[in-house]
C-alpha cells in the first residue's frame, strides 16, 4: 500500500534511508525541537519523535511532530502502549494524521517505574503487535479496531515497529520480528547496535527467513559521548549489550566525544557495506542531535535523496 | 476467597483433543467453596469428557485427584505417582494451581478448566460478588468499608462521578454505585466530613502496575 510518506518512497525505491530522533522537552516550549529540526532538516529523510521516553512526562510526540513538520522534516510519530487505551490511540492517530503526520512507530514503551511518575498505572490495553494490526485495520480495511466502519478519511500511515536483537530469548527475537511483519509492519528500526557480531547473527537469521525482503530494516546506532555512558548502558540498561572493547576504546581515547563519533561512523559504514538486508540507518543521538549532520556527511550519505 | 467458574466443557475438550489419558486435579480450597473445582466438580467433569469422547469414538482414560490446596507446592507432591503415562493434566484450581502444576510437571501439558474471576464472597447460595480489587494498599477506612477500587467501575477515589443515578452505576442498572453506598454509609455514621478530604492519586506500584508482587515474612521463614 502506497502512503504519502516520503520515508516509504525512499525505502521502496531501494535507497539507503537515514532517520534520526528528536526527544521532546520537559516543558511547553517548542524552541529546542525547532532548533534541532532546522539542524537535521537536510541530513535525514525523517525524524522520530519519542513518546514520553523512559516514562518521563514530555511534550506530546504528536504536537512535537507538528513543529518539526513545520520546519520541513517528515516526522515519525512514536506511539507506546503504556499510556493510552485503544480509544485514545485511535483518536490520537486520527488527530496526528489530520495534522500531517504520515509515519507511526509502534512500541510497548518503557515501564513507568523508570520515569518520573513511578506510582502511576500502566495501560497496555493493546500491545505493540496489536497496535500494528490496529493501524492496518484503520488504513487497509477502513475500520476502527472494533470492526466499526470508518466512513471516510481513514488515516493512512506508513507503519513502523521496532526490534531488539540484544534482548532475550535471542532466537525468538527474529521470530517475533516476523510476527510483527505478519501483523503488518512495513519498516523496522532496531535497538542501538553496539555488539556488531550479535547484530550480524541476528540479520543472518532474518535473511534465512526472508524477512528482509518483506520489510525495510533500519539499523539503530547511537554515538556515545564517553566511556561512562557506555558503561552505564552496559551494566544498567535492560536489553542492551555494549562490548567491553568499546568501553575501553572510549576510555583510552584522547577526545572521547570524537571517538564516539568515529565509532558510530565506522558502524554505519560497516553495516551499509557488509550487512545484507539492512535498508537504512536510524541514528539515535540521545541529547546530542547536533552531531547527526557530521555523521551523515562523513558516511557519504549526504545529500539525501529528494522524494516526490 | 477466590471465585472461579468452569469453562464450557467443549472448550476444555478442545484443549485435550489429542490426548488419550488425562489427569484431572481438583482443589479443596476456594474453588471447592465456590462450587467450581472441588472433588465433586472434578469427578463430574472427568466423566462428562469420558462420555463425550466415547460418543466421538475416541475413548478417553481419566485419572482424578483433589489436592488439599494447589497453591501450596507441598500438596501437589502427591501427584508425582499419578502423572505417569498421562498426556495432559487438567487443573480445576484457580490460575495459581495451574501454574504450580506446570512448574512441577515440566514435561506435561497442563491446562486450566476454570476461569479465575475475582476475589469476593457469597450473598446467597449460588451468587458470588466481587469485593476487593487487590490494590495492595487498602482504603476501606476512608470509604466506610466499601471498596471504590473494585466496586466503582472507574475506580474513582473522589466520587461519585456524574453517571450515578438512583443509586445505580451508569454501566448497568444491575450495578450499585459504590459511591452512593459510601455516601449513604458515611452519612449514617456522621462522618461525611471525611469525604471532603481530596484523596490523592494512588500509589499503583503496590498493585499489579508495579510488576509481579511478592510478600515476604522473614520472621516465619524456616530456613
Amino acid at each position: 500500500m502506497k502512503t504519502e510518506s516520503k520515508l516509504q518512497q525512499i525505502l521502496d525505491s531501494g535507497q539507503f534511508a537515514v532517520t534520526a530522533e528528536i526527544g521532546p522537552p520537559k516543558h511547553s516550549s517548542a524552541e529546542g525541537i525547532r532548533h534541532h529540526a532546522h539542524m537535521l532538516k537536510d541530513y535525514v529523510d525523517a525524524t522520530n519523535i519519542t513518546d514520553n521516553q523512559t516514562a518521563i512526562v514530555r511534550l506530546s510526540s504528536i504536537a512535537a511532530g507538528v513543529h518539526i513538520l513545520d520546519c520541513g522534516i517528515e516526522p515519525i510519530v512514536q506511539m507506546t502502549c503504556r499510556d493510552r487505551n485503544r480509544i485514545a490511540m485511535q483518536s490520537d492517530l486520527m488527530g496526528a494524521y489530520s495534522l500531517g503526520m504520515r509515519n507511526v512507530l509502534c512500541l510497548s514503551g518503557d515501564h513507568q517505574k523508570f520515569g518520573n511518575h513511578p506510582t502511576s498505572k500502566n495501560v497496555y490495553d493493546v500491545d505493540s503487535m496489536q497496535l500494528i494490526q490496529l493501524l492496518r485495520r484503520m488504513r487497509d480495511e477502513k475500520m476502527f479496531f472494533s470492526g466499526e466502519e470508518i466512513k471516510e478519511h481513514e488515516p493512512r500511515f506508513f507503519i513502523g515497529a521496532v526490534a531488539n536483537p540484544f534482548a532475550d530469548p535471542f532466537e525468538f527475537r527474529v521470530a517475533r520480528l516476523e510476527k510483527k511483519v505478519e501483523a503488518g509492519a512495513e519498516f523496522i528500526q532496531t535497538q542501538c547496535i553496539f555488539d556488531m557480531e550479535r547484530f550480524e547473527r541476528f540479520m543472518e537469521m532474518v535473511r534465512e527467513r526472508g524477512i528482509d525482503e518483506r520489510v525495510h530494516i533500519l539499523a539503530g546506532v547511537t554515538p556515545l559521548k564517553g566511556w561512562r555512558a557506555a558503561k552505564y548502558i552496559q551494566t544498567s540498561v535492560s536489553g542492551m549489550i555494549v562490548p567491553e572493547e568499546m568501553v575501553q576504546r572510549l576510555k583510552n581515547a584522547e577526545d572521547p566525544k570524537k571517538e564516539g563519533v568515529e565509532i558510530c561512523i565506522e558502524q554505519i559504514k560497516y553495516i551499509k557495506e557488509n550487512v545484507k538486508g539492512v535498508h537504512g540507518v536510524h541514528i539515535m543521538a540521545i541529547a546530542w542531535e547536533e552531531v547527526v549532520p557530521e555523521i551523515v556527511e562523513r558516511c557519504g550519505l549526504y545529500p539525501r535523496p529528494k522524494a516526490n | 476467597m477466590i471465585i472461579a467458574q468452569q469453562k464450557p466443557v467443549k472448550d476444555i475438550a478442545e484443549m485435550i483433543n489429542d490426548c488419550q489419558k488425562v489427569l484431572f486435579v481438583g482443589c479443596a480450597g476456594c474453588v471447592t467453596v465456590c462450587l467450581a473445582g472441588g472433588e465433586k466438580e472434578t469427578e463430574v467433569l472427568a466423566s462428562s469428557l469420558r462420555i463425550m469422547r466415547k460418543l466421538e469414538e475416541k475413548p478417553l482414560e481419566t485419572v482424578t485427584f483433589t489436592a488439599t490446596r494447589q497453591c501450596d507446592p507441598e500438596y501437589i507432591v502427591a501427584l508425582d505417582n499419578l502423572v505417569d503415562g498421562v498426556d495432559a493434566i487438567v487443573s480445576l484450581a484457580c490460575g495459581v494451581g495451574v501454574q504450580y502444576l506446570a512448574e512441577r510437571f515440566k514435561d506435561k501439558w497442563v491446562v486450566p478448566a476454570l476461569d479465575t474471576k475475582f476475589i469476593g464472597g457469597s450473598t446467597v447460595h449460588g451468587v458470588w460478588e466481587e469485593k476487593c480489587g487487590l490494590c495492595g494498599d487498602c482504603v476501606l477506612h476512608r470509604t466506610g468499608g466499601i471498596c471504590p477500587i473494585i466496586r466503582c467501575s472507574k475506580s474513582i477515589l473522589n466520587g461519585p462521578c456524574g453517571g450515578s443515578q438512583y443509586g445505580k452505576c451508569e454501566i448497568s442498572k444491575d450495578v450499585d454505585c459504590a459511591w452512593q453506598l459510601i455516601y449513604d454509609r458515611m452519612t449514617a455514621l456522621g462522618k461525611l466530613d471525611k469525604l471532603m478530604e481530596i484523596q490523592p492519586p494512588k500509589d499503583w506500584t503496590k498493585s499489579r502496575d508495579g510488576g509481579p508482587r511478592k510478600a515476604v515474612r522473614e520472621d516465619v521463614m524456616i530456613d
